[in-house]
């Protein structure tokens, strides 16, 4: 094995790397861009309601705020066929179990948004014996949205800030 | 699970099903049932998904403190749950409240209760299978949430209403919108009668489906639109005026079926009494004062109380006992949600699982709010 | 207001120190009512049972106190003569001075004319063994409300269908967290 790698000259791994570069170039970019661009705009929330902040959803899925002129739909549908996991607020003791159980099942590629000052530190509860401060080692999340509770607008703001980290995730695999 | 078994005409037959907590009919709640074939034979709550303890984080803060907590469970009927323990650290300092702000009081609770009876009914419809009514809900709902934030200062969570008055006064300019806002959303809604409650489709999902009778809703407790809905004309605003309430001039609807309908359709007559009183309120504003000044720490003196007012889900209450220090000895929250938890298995019972959401919903029970 | 002791610190000599009604007008202190009601009531009950403490009269609100032995032939009598059915709330109150817990039931009443009433029916119970009979049978309402205090105090209702977690999660394996020697973590 050894002698044989060695025997390889270097030209012919320079030319390896060229061609390499050049079909990433050529056929991998526009394959990731391509296909992280087709998910970008048809991102499907599990219906997964934590806490208070599920009320701020709700107004921004109503006919005001309207999120899904920014590409993604009302909480519906199996969790199999989910995307995002938004999660709304505060987790519990008892839910947390619950929560990774719902992000296991759901399929590659997934994102989560942790919604309000629960679900990122604890917020308001931070002394609370049965609250969650942070939802950070349950499972890993990509967007932040702080606020108690986040008003509709800047929720939307995170959904459009995913959907740029989306646009530029650096695999095909969409992460 | 001894339990199960004991309750199961034919073990074979009967299957259980967990609904929820991740369930597009359910949210943060769970309910354990057990079928036979399309029929519950039987159906037991499972709550907890979201109790944070505000019973012991009262404890820990003075009574100042406690106000932003103390909303979050409501966070849909904010100012109504706020009301009592007001009313109830009022009591025990006896405080004398200025006129316009139990006027200001008033509005706030009486447009909390639109706001939570709105997303009710936008939800109760998405259930029915009315997209219609869910649009109209969800955007109407924002013009009552642009007048409370123009009195408040914040979307849904006011922290308006403390002990010792009002937080602060209402401009000037709000007064005009809201008289504005009320013409308008009373014509806005007979079309809701119009599109939903006359509407076959909606009479024959929901009548005669979830029947509660009056002596159940008296036996299990209930409270609310639900006790309303079946004939027990109970409502803490008539019963012991708090609030300068016995100023206006409104009515207590109530209905007999005690069926979903009923229930939904008590929602809208309470919006209309609402409207009145909010109309009255803002055209008979008094002049004076908002608040009395407590200081950061108010100390309270030693005593028990057990106030209560009429939530949009139905009545709560607060027990604070006090010894004299800064903080409460003891603060039990008395909410409708939890009083009205134990209503819903006798109504699961023998009915399809279509008719789950609904009958569920129909409660009106807002699971962060039984928790606490 | 007898039961009301200070457990951690005294109170204060001047109670209401902190109120000064900068603000209002001053308006004339007002009258107090004579809890006429509360007094009938409270007659209603001390004559039915001598051994009940009256805590405390409001214009609408009676607090009385009694044992766990007697408490349900105590509530029998407040439901069916004096026709308070309707279940408020229960609550609990762990008074760690005097080595006690107590259970306060909070009854309503739908008979015409009293709706505004509320009767509050305490009873005291040892710390350290608090096992005290299950009111279901009298009001069925309570089921869940005595379900919660038993989790959140520890308190046995003896004859309870089912005393299982209803709000803790299901593998709580700490003190209950509403007694006063139980510190929450973030503390
Ligand atoms: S961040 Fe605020 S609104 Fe959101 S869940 Fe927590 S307490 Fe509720």
């Amino acid at each position: 094995m050894v002698v044989a790698q060695q025997q390889k000259s270097g030209a012919f791994q320079v030319l390896v790397g060229k061609i390499d570069d050049v079909l990433q170039y050529a056929i991998g970019d526009p394959m990731r861009y391509l296909a992280n661009w087709g998910r970008l705009y048809s991102l499907w929330p599990v219906h997964l309601e934590t806490a208070c902040c599920s009320v701020e959803i709700g107004a921004a899925a109503g006919s005001r705020f309207d999120m899904e002129r920014f590409g993604a739909l009302e909480a519906f549908g199996s969790l199999r066929q989910c995307d995002l996991l938004i999660v709304m607020g505060t987790v519990t003791r008892k839910l947390a179990p619950r929560l990774k159980l719902v992000y296991d099942q759901m399929a590659e590629p997934k994102w989560v948004i942790a919604m309000g000052a629960c679900s990122i530190t604890g917020g308001l509860y931070f002394d609370s014996y049965n609250v969650l401060r942070g939802i950070d080692d349950v499972i890993p999340v990509d967007v932040y949205v702080p606020g108690c509770p986040p008003r509709a607008e800047a929720f939307l703001q995170g959904l459009v800030l995913l959907q740029e980290k989306i646009r530029r995730a650096p695999s095909l695999s969409g992460r | 699970m001894t339990l199960e078994t004991e309750y199961m005409p034919d073990a074979d037959r009967i299957m259980s099903v967990s609904l929820g907590p991740q369930h597009p009919g359910a949210g943060h709640f769970r309910i354990k049932l057990w079928l036979d074939g399309d029929y519950v034979v039987r159906a037991e709550p499972d709550a907890g998904y979201v109790h944070r303890g505000e019973e012991k984080m009262g404890e820990y803060r003075n009574y100042t403190q406690n106000v932003p907590h103390l909303e979050r469970p409501v966070i849909l009927d904010s100012s109504n749950i706020l009301l009592p323990y007001a009313l109830g650290v009022d009591e025990l300092m006896s405080n004398k409240i200025p006129a316009r702000a139990q006027y200001l009081r008033v509005i706030m609770s009486e447009t909390n209760r639109i706001i939570s009876h709105m997303y009710f009914l936008a939800i109760q419809g998405l259930f029915l299978g009315h997209t219609t009514l869910i649009t109209w809900c969800m955007g109407d709902r924002d013009f009552w949430i642009d007048f409370a934030e123009r009195i408040a200062g914040a979307r849904v969570t006011f922290a308006y209403i403390i002990p010792g008055g009002v937080r602060n006064d209402i401009p000037s300019f709000a007064i005009d919108k809201g008289l504005k806002l009320c013409d308008w959303f009373d014509k806005r809604m007979d079309e809701y009668e119009k599109i939903f409650f006359q509407n076959p489709m909606v009479h024959q999902r929901s009548d005669g489906i979830g029947v509660l009778s009056r002596e159940d809703a008296i036996a299990y407790g209930a409270t609310g639109t639900v006790a309303r809905a079946s004939g027990l004309a109970v409502d803490v605003r008539k019963d012991e005026p708090y609030s300068s309430y016995d100023d206006f001039e409104f009515k207590t609807p109530v209905m007999t079926q005690g069926d979903v309908y009923a229930r939904s359709y008590v929602a809208l007559l309470d919006m209309r009494e609402a409207v009145k009183i909010i109309r009255q309120a803002l055209k008979r504003l008094p002049p004076g004062p908002v608040r009395l000044k407590l200081g950061p720490q108010p100390r309270v003196p030693a005593g028990e109380v057990y106030s209560r007012t009429e939530g949009a889900r139905g009545e709560m209450s607060y027990y604070i006992v006090s010894d004299g220090s800064p903080r409460p000895y003891r603060l039990k929250i008395g909410v409708p949600s939890a009083k009205n938890l134990r209503v819903l298995p006798v109504l699961l019972k023998n009915v399809h699982i279509a008719d789950i959401p609904p009958i569920y919903w129909g409660l009106n029970y807002w699971p962060v709010e039984a928790d606490r | 207001m007898s039961n009301v002791q200070a457990p951690t610190s005294p109170p204060p000599s001047k109670p209401t120190s902190v109120a000064p009604q900068v603000a209002t007008t001053p308006q004339a202190p007002p009258a107090k009512l004579e809890p006429v009601r509360a007094k009938a009531f409270a007659a209603q009950i001390t004559s039915a049972f001598p051994d009940v403490k009256v805590d405390w009269m409001k214009e609408r609100r009676l607090k009385v106190s009694t044992t766990p032995a007697r408490i349900e032939e105590v509530g029998i009598f407040v439901r069916g003569t004096l026709g308070f059915d309707h279940i408020s709330t229960v609550s609990g109150v762990d008074w760690i001075a005097r080595n006690e817990l107590e259970v306060v039931y909070f009854l309503g009443s739908s008979t015409p004319g009293q709706e505004d009433f509320i009767v509050a029916l305490s009873e005291h119970v040892a710390r350290d063994n608090p096992v005290v009979p299950t009111m279901v049978d009298v009001w069925k309402g309570v089921e869940y409300h005595e379900r919660e205090t038993h989790e959140m105090f520890g308190i046995n209702f003896q004859g309870h269908p089912n005393q299982s977690h209803l709000f803790l999660p299901e593998d709580w394996n700490d003190l209950p967290p509403l007694r006063k020697d139980y510190v929450s973590p973030g503390r």
